[in-house]
């Protein structure tokens, strides 16, 4: 995100509809940023443009289900010709549904890995080789503290935020090489209609409080950041309880 | 997307760039791996109303093969090697053929290709489009004097072979035609018999231009390369002082273990510096010299180690050692700046023999009066040949390489100018390859009038729309 005093940034949100993604665009456009939001919903999309018209900044609306990866190549280059360029890409989108103890459903199992993984390699993958040859740029991807140890409660879920965890690693190792930076994000709780029904959350934060966290993290080239930073701790003591017990703690 | 029934080549967005990093921008890449694909990118940007820029491994320094309002064209998948005579040394090969692949596979065979640039990533058709020079141009020619014979792809999507005898204006114009007539997808060329791997190396040292020049003059008969590099700090009677490298190649018998010698892992150059450093590393700690100071004391140890070496004997080296010697350390140019249009530019002028001692002289001059001074310089010895816009001339070039940054870009650009006028009152000339500066009225002073007109009638001939264009055709050749 090296980018000059006088150019303002220029970034692409994939799953910017809701929550997470629509509190990064609020607060890049309110930066000055030239944004382009993605995601299915078009009346959010367009309550979130309408909303942000006044920023300083610039925000440009996209329908794009990230399931549609053949789309993806041509979308972007629209995205960056019509942007200039591009300087953030941040991979935002993300569902999970709620699942039963006893559930075994492979079709919601799948389309889990499709948006939470697929996408992300999908969108993350032209524009690595893009960051690449311009030497610059940076990744944010919003993982999640679940894919630190696999829970009982969604087995595919943490599953797909522990392997995304994995391949961004990877990317921000190859792009490392070239000066461009990939900064993997894993937020604990965030009051988002992804967690509207979900009991017994603590140390909720909002959306825009993440937001603020996860730009200054992206900002100072960190590697791999938990939101807030807090649950570090938790995920540390997660991986240290040995298997034998975990197998018997229920969440 | 498939385009009915034509073959798309495979595409990428990416940022395209000069090799010196101070312009570019991102574009669509195409990337075919056949010539059928090649077709194909051509007929689906003519069907789409957008350019193509022909690019092989983009190592011209400036903006020949970049591409700020169109697509971009990369051959460097077309690389196969269609045959090899190992009896006569010649080559038929793909146009996205690097030099080093060339090298690689015929050297076992004991042949060489005749001309090599100083660095082996360039491919086969990128050394064509742009003619290219070796440090042995003063006694075999150019790039294009060992092409026998190529396949052009032009705008229409027809395929044409062109030689000596069949299409020969295309051949001489195509040839060092920068890309704009088509996109070469064969190349039929002659390599040259060596008798071993190893090539005898020696270094004058020198402590003036006319010393230099005097050595190239009084070597040239016997030697099969020369270059000189030139220390540009010192300015009064010290200007010019440097050291000559003249290159001999072994003959039959010289090297009792040449089987051993043109194996080409042999040739390659050592992973680590002193065993530990690793090189793709080296970079960094050459960016601690990359500044005024920083390289005038880089030359100065260079000039007197050079000394001690213009003291002692002859000396053994690989092929690739005594012509890749760049590329010994990756990315070296990352230690000009890594960063936004930060690089380096390369200025070579190219003089006839009667004017350049003393326009080089004024030129090295300059550059001091003005701060801006070569970090490197390299000079070399030339001949004319029978291509329609060669750089090539019966003279000596002068290759210098300028930082390039915010600061100082507006006024390095005067700078070249400035050079520029100097050099074509002494009728000079520029070479495309190496070219970040030049003007529209520039080079219709530097190339023949007749020449160009009849490679402006070729282009309107073979690529009415204009197919085929790049950023250099839209800086120095606007419609
Ligand atoms: C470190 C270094 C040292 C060098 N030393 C020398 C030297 O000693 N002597 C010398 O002469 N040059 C030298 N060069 C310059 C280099 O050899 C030329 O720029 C060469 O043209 C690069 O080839 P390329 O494949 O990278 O082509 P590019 O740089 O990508 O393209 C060069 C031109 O060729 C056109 N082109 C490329 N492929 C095709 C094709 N298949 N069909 C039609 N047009 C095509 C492009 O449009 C462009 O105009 C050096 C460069 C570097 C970086
Ligand atoms: N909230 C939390 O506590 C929490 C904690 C840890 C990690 N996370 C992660 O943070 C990210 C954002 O989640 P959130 O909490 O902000 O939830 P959210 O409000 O539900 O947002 C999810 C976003 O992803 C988009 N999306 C989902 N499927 C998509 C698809 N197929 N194509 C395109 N876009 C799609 C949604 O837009 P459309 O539906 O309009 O397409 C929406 O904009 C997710 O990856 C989530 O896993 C959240």
């Amino acid at each position: 995100m090296s980018q000059s005093d006088k150019k303002p940034l220029r970034a692409v949100v994939v799953g910017a509809s809701s929550g997470i993604g629509a509190a990064l665009v609020r607060q890049l456009s309110a930066e000055g940023a030239h944004v382009a939001a993605l995601a299915r919903r078009v009346e959010e999309l367009e309550s979130l443009r309408d909303e942000t018209a006044d920023s300083p900044g610039e925000v440009s609306v996209y329908v794009h289900d990230v399931c549609d990866v053949d789309a993806v190549p041509a979308l972007l280059e629209e995205l960056i010709t019509e942007l200039g360029g591009l300087d953030l890409l941040i991979y935002a989108a993300g569902v999970m549904p709620s699942v039963g103890r006893d559930e075994y459903d492979t079709k919601k199992d799948l389309a889990m890995l499709e948006i939470n993984l697929g996408g992300c390699v999908a969108w993350c993958n032209p524009v690595a080789n893009l960051f690449t040859t311009q030497r610059n740029g940076t990744i944010v991807g919003i993982s999640s503290i679940a894919g630190a140890r696999g829970r009982k409660g969604n087995p595919m879920y943490g599953t797909t935020k522990a392997a995304m965890d994995h391949y961004l690693e990877a990317l921000r190792n190859r792009l490392g090489d070239y000066g461009a930076h990939v900064c993997t994000i894993k937020p604990g709780f965030v009051a988002t209609p992804m967690t509207a029904d979900v009991p017994g959350m603590f140390w909720v934060i909002s959306a825009e409080t993440a937001a603020i966290r996860i730009m200054r993290a992206a900002r100072c080239r960190v590697n791999s950041r938990y939101v807030p930073m807090r649950w570090g701790l938790v995920a540390f003591v997660l991986r240290l309880i040995p298997s034998f017990i975990f197998k018997r703690l229920n969440f | 997307m498939q385009d009915g029934a034509i073959a798309q080549p495979r595409r990428d967005w990416e940022y395209v760039e000069g090799w010196g990093m101070s312009s570019g921008s991102a574009a669509r890449v195409l990337r075919p791996r056949c010539t059928e694909e090649l077709i194909g990118a051509i007929q689906s940007a003519r069907r789409d109303g957008v350019t193509l820029a022909p690019r092989g491994a983009g190592c011209s320094y400036g903006d020949a093969s970049s591409q700020s309002d169109g697509r971009v064209l990369d051959l460097t998948r077309m690389n196969k090697i269609l045959s090899f005579d190992a009896e006569t040394g010649v080559l038929e090969a793909e146009a996205g053929l690097t030099i080093e692949g060339a090298w690689k596979h015929t050297l076992p065979s004991g042949w060489w290709p005749y001309v090599v640039s100083g660095t082996m990533y360039p491919t086969i058709g990128g050394a064509a489009a742009m003619n290219i020079h070796g440090k042995n141009n003063f006694r075999v020619g150019t790039f294009g004097d060992h092409v026998r014979e190529f396949d052009l792809v032009l705008s229409s999507g027809e395929v044409r072979t062109a030689n000596r005898e069949q299409n020969s204006d295309l051949f001489h114009a195509a040839i060092g035609g920068f890309g704009s007539l088509g996109v070469f997808s064969r190349i039929v060329m002659d390599t040259k018999r060596v008798h071993s791997g190893l090539m005898e190396v020696r270094g004058v040292s020198t402590h003036d231009l006319a010393e230099m020049m005097a050595v190239f003059e009084a070597e040239k008969a016997a030697a099969d390369y020369l270059v000189g590099w030139i220390d540009a700090f010192p300015g009064g009677d010290r200007s010019g002082r440097g050291l000559v490298h003249v290159g001999r190649n072994l003959g039959p018998g010289e090297d009792a273990a040449s089987s051993d010698s043109l194996d080409p892992a042999t040739q390659s150059l050592p992973a680590n510096i002193l065993g530990v450093i690793p090189k793709s590393e080296m970079w960094r700690g050459l960016r601690l010299f990359n500044h005024d100071l920083g390289m005038r004391l880089v030359n100065a140890v260079k000039y007197q180690s050079g000394r001690l070496e213009g003291m002692g004997d002859a000396y053994l080296q690989s092929h690739a050692a005594f012509h890749f010697l760049l590329d010994f350390v990756p990315n070296w140019k990352w230690a000009y700046g890594r960063k936004d249009r930060r690089g380096l530019i390369q200025y070579q002028v190219f003089l006839p023999d009667e004017t350049a001692h003393d326009t080089l002289l004024e030129l090295l001059e300059r550059c001091r009066a003005s701060h801006h001074v070569s970090y490197l310089g390299v000079l070399k010895r030339h001949r004319p040949d029978p291509f329609w816009l060669t750089h090539s001339l019966d003279g000596w070039s002068l290759a210098l390489d300028f930082k390039v940054d915010d600061a100082r870009r507006s006024s390095l650009l005067e700078h070249c100018h400035e050079l520029t006028e100097l050099v074509l009152a002494a009728g000079g000339k520029f070479y495309f390859a190496k070219d970040s500066v030049l003007r529209p009225e520039d080079a219709t002073r530097f190339l023949p009038s007749d020449r160009m007109a009849a490679f402006s009638a070729l282009k309107r001939e073979l690529d009415p729309e204009g197919l085929f264009t790049t950023d250099l055709m839209r800086r120095v050749f606007p419609a």
